[in-house]
């Protein structure tokens, strides 16, 4: 199967080839033969990457050690889970899995997408064709999942102990499918921008497939932090590590764009803008994978350093120096419709919202690389780490979530002093009173008090349009509350979703605020013996160490060590256990460093998060690190309540206001009353 | 193949059954082995980890918690050295990095010249961030001039614009097209608010 695997690599090479070709071709000469040839080629390109796929899974699941791959992350006792999950554990294997997963996208864009775009699917073929090419070079000349030993060992490496949990089976290939479905937007751009039809066409093409991957992306970025938070054990979620970074940057271009498209559906502005932003974010993604494969930086989830990161270099050069000379022969055609009517509109507070999103973009990437530029300028390295990121981006943060509040609540075009009222009285008086009350109780973190009462200034604004919004129904259709609740969203599924995510972002800060207050202490204690820790909510927990017990489970040795936790309040807490585990080969050799297991007793105020860190001298006196951080559950329900709101927004059914659509008609033309000036075309092809 | 230690072999078995049979040898066996030692013994103390030294009160002084959450373990882990040795149960170098810090702290030295120290022998990346002076200052700075200036930019010239169409009249060429009156056309502007609000 290996071979029959690397064979349809090589096939696909061909295939990819062939379809960025006549893609391209046929866009341009508008031959039928053609463009059924590319739209075909991503089909069976689609076909033999599947094949290829199903080869290195067979090496996987046969234990087929010769293959260097199946030999470096797995072993014959091995979990079958993880031993599938090694699919994309190893750089090799990955890139295969990026160029499979994009390689379905790029048939399924062809396949769903509505016949009122068919102008700018070959062009689409074309460049996810000419994404997947690059990924099947990659893999076939920097890192072949295919390629063999001279010998066959007995056993493999194995995988590493920390990928081996349950967020590691779902986690990357979230990260991936956020990263990778980003490519349909950017082909759809890139089809846009050669065809000439920037017209809002092009944006309803892509609505869903820029949900898909926000969605993607907000679900990895969170699936990473549950992951880092429940395996590393070092008590937090968020470290601001380069890689880490990365994955950030994308998603906030992204969301970033998801509001700045709703600005020329509506009113036929910052269409240079969307397009960049959309360009700007397939470019972060794959400068995320070259800064994870390069080895430039420094970061704990580096892969192995390979030609790989060269790679990735030349083609994030090649892409961007691509796109930029195609966006600049294309401004023209780029012009507005409209104009800004005023500064106090919900034009201008996307416009803000979309500065800071992407000044934090900004801020994340000047942070990330500073220790390059500082090395390049001063010939010194320096550590750009975790006090640097809070510092700088907490503020900016802060804006955002009170910009959150904002926009939603101005008018169009242009609010009056009555709209600005109406809309603002509860929300202000919500927060100012929730700021008064949290210091009057001796609130300790300004910035985590500004988080609370800026989150309560939030969450008013949002639950007044659901009000306001479920009372006009009920009183305009005599609906029952629960039934106006249900039609209110399923007939504005962009707005309402929007203001579930909204809800969920909220939650996010409040529960990041929450780690302000995290307390913790080591203590070395003897079987029975007691410590206690004073939890920020005022009442004080004590530990027992129970003992420690060593037994044999899976592929590994496990010494556990046990507390019991008792609280002044609440009396009894649970029994909780933290592990060292020992991996161990087929022949029982130890294989890994051993691993740490964090015991977590999760609960709505705080989590107890116990760390076995080892024995004294060999016996069960145990060294422990106790961490009390307040609030971390909700992060977790944030991240629900976010793609809750994303899966609203994305349900099918709901398509582009008539407004919208009347503006990717060819040869929409709108004049404003009073504005001569302000002539926009819907640029006929 | 090495023996699972944590089979029992026949022989341990075969003692466990006569214990059980004489509860004299049992209870004089517990008497001799006082708790804290032959209870509290690891069957595989190799698999459970490094081991580790007691807590001190140093582990848990605030100052050397607080100083070494600024200061970078260079294992190559990019954690702190506070993190990496309460996280990183394989890693030698934070201990012995922990233990610089309180050799320091017991000579009577501040924070500033602890830091320094390690500075001195390191160089400036063993800080977890930049030290404010001379060039670092961009990377606090750079973030804030760029979002408030290219704001401020943005506000002058959206403003400008706004208050440039204000100025410019009615064109008589759109009012003939549309052959609205000016207070027709204010309605419908109204009205599009209303339906895209």
């Amino acid at each position: 199967m290996t071979i029959l695997g690397e064979l349809a690599l090589w096939v696909a090479m061909l295939l990819a080839t062939w379809g960025t070709v006549v893609g391209f071709l046929g866009g341009r000469t508008r031959r039928p033969a053609l463009i059924r040839s590319a739209q075909r080629t991503t089909y069976a390109l689609c076909a033999v990457l599947i094949v290829s796929s199903i080869g290195l899974l067979t090496a996987l699941v046969r234990h087929d050690f010769n293959v260097q791959y199946v030999a470096s992350y797995t072993s014959r006792n091995l979990p079958m889970v993880y031993t599938i999950a090694a699919f994309w554990g190893g750089q090799a294997g990955s890139l295969l899995f990026w160029a499979l997963v994009l390689s379905v996208f790029a048939a399924l864009a062809q396949w769903v997408t509505p016949r009122r775009h068919n102008h700018l699917l070959p062009y689409v073929a074309a460049t996810t064709s000419f994404i997947v090419l690059f990924f099947v070079v990659v893999t076939l000349f920097a890192a072949n999942p295919f390629e063999r030993l001279a010998f066959t060992p007995m056993d493999g490496r194995g995988l590493n102990p920390q990928l081996q949990n349950p967020g590691m089976v779902v986690h990357p290939p979230m990260l991936y499918l956020g990263y990778i479905s980003i490519s349909i937007p950017f082909a759809f751009a890139v089809a846009a921008l050669f065809t000439r039809r920037l017209d809002t066409g092009w944006l309803h093409a892509i609505r869903r497939w820029t949900v898909v991957s926000w969605l993607f992306l907000s679900i990895g970025i969170t699936l990473g932090m549950w992951w880092a938070y429940v395996e590393l054990g070092w008590g937090g979620y968020w470290a601001w590590d380069p890689v880490e970074n990365a994955s950030f940057l994308p998603w906030l271009t992204m969301t970033a764009f998801l509001h700045s498209v709703m600005i020329q559906e509506k009113r036929g502005m910052l269409k240079k803008w969307n397009i960049v932003l959309v360009l700007v974010s397939f470019l972060l993604s794959i400068f995320g994978t070259f800064l994870t494969r390069s080895g430039i930086i420094s970061s704990v989830h580096s892969f192995t350093q390979s030609a790989v990161g060269t790679y990735f270099g030349g083609f994030l050069i090649v892409i961007a120096l691509g796109v930029g000379i195609l966006l600049w022969t294309r401004l023209p055609d780029l012009e507005a419709e409209a104009q800004l009517e005023s500064m106090v509109s919900r034009e201008a507070s996307f416009l803000f919202n979309n500065l800071l999103l992407v000044g934090i973009a900004f801020s994340i990437l000047w942070g990330t690389l500073f220790p390059i530029i500082s090395e390049l300028v001063r010939g010194t390295q320096v550590t750009v780490g975790p006090p640097f990121f809070n510092q700088v981006n907490i503020p900016i943060g802060l804006a955002l979530l009170a910009l959150t509040g904002v926009g939603p609540l101005i008018a169009w075009r242009k609010a009056s002093v009555r709209n600005l009222q109406r809309q603002f009285a509860m929300p202000v008086a919500a927060g100012l009173a929730t700021g008064a009350i949290l210091l009057a109780l001796g609130f300790g973190d300004f910035y985590a008090g500004m988080a609370i009462s800026l989150a309560a200034f939030v969450l008013t604004t949002i639950t007044q349009e659901f009000v306001r919004g479920i009372g006009a129904r009920h009183r305009l259709h005599r609906e029952q509350y629960l039934t106006a609740f249900f039609r209110l969203v399923g007939r504005n599924r962009r707005r309402y979703g929007g203001y579930v995510v909204h809800v969920g972002i909220v939650i996010y800060f409040v529960a990041f605020a929450g780690m302000a207050f995290k307390t913790e202490m080591e203590a070395s204690l003897k079987p029975g013996e007691t410590t206690r820790l004073r939890s920020p909510f005022g009442h004080t927990y004590s530990f027992t160490h129970l003992g420690v017990s060593q037994y044999r489970d899976l592929n590994r040795v496990v010494s556990a060590a046990t507390v019991e936790v008792t609280s002044d309040r609440g009396g009894r807490v649970g029994v909780i256990k933290s592990e060292k585990r020992q991996h161990i080969d087929s022949f029982g050799r130890a294989s890994f460093e051993p691993s740490t297991e964090a015991g977590i007793h999760s609960g709505l105020r705080e989590d107890i998060y116990v760390v076995y860190a080892g024995s004294v001298a060999g016996t069960e006196e145990a060294v422990y690190r106790f961490t009390l951080n307040p609030l971390v559950w909700w992060v977790w329900f944030g991240g629900v309540v976010l793609v809750a709101g994303g899966v609203v927004v994305m349900w099918p059914g709901g398509g582009p206001t008539r407004a919208s659509l009347r503006r990717a008609m060819p040869g929409y033309a709108a004049t404003l009353v009073g504005k001569p000036d302000q002539v926009g075309a819907g640029t006929p092809a | 193949m090495s023996r699972d230690p944590m089979l029992v072999s026949r022989r341990d078995m075969l003692g466990i059954a006569l214990a059980a049979l004489v509860p004299g040898r049992l209870s004089s066996q517990q008497e001799q082995a006082p708790q804290d030692e032959a209870s509290a013994r690891l069957p595989r103390p190799d698999m459970a980890g490094l081991p580790r030294t007691r807590v001190t009160d140093y582990e848990n002084d605030p100052f050397i918690v607080n100083l070494e959450s600024q200061i970078r373990c260079t294992c190559g882990c990019n954690l702190s050295v506070y993190t990496c040795r309460t996280t990183d149960f394989t890693c030698q170098t934070s201990p012995a990095m922990h233990g610089e810090v309180i050799a320091l702290v017991e000579d009577d030295r501040s924070a500033e010249e602890i830091l320094n120290a390690f500075v001195a022998r390191h160089g400036e990346s063993v800080l977890m961030a930049p030290p404010r002076r001379g060039f670092n200052i961009a990377a606090y700075v750079v973030p804030g001039i760029v979002i408030t200036t290219v704001g401020a930019g943005m506000t002058w010239i959206l403003s400008r614009r706004i208050h440039r169409a204000a100025e410019v009249p009615a064109s008589p060429e759109a009012s003939a097209q549309s052959g609205l009156t000016q207070d027709e056309a204010e309605l419908i502007q109204r009205e599009l608010e209303q339906l895209e609000s």
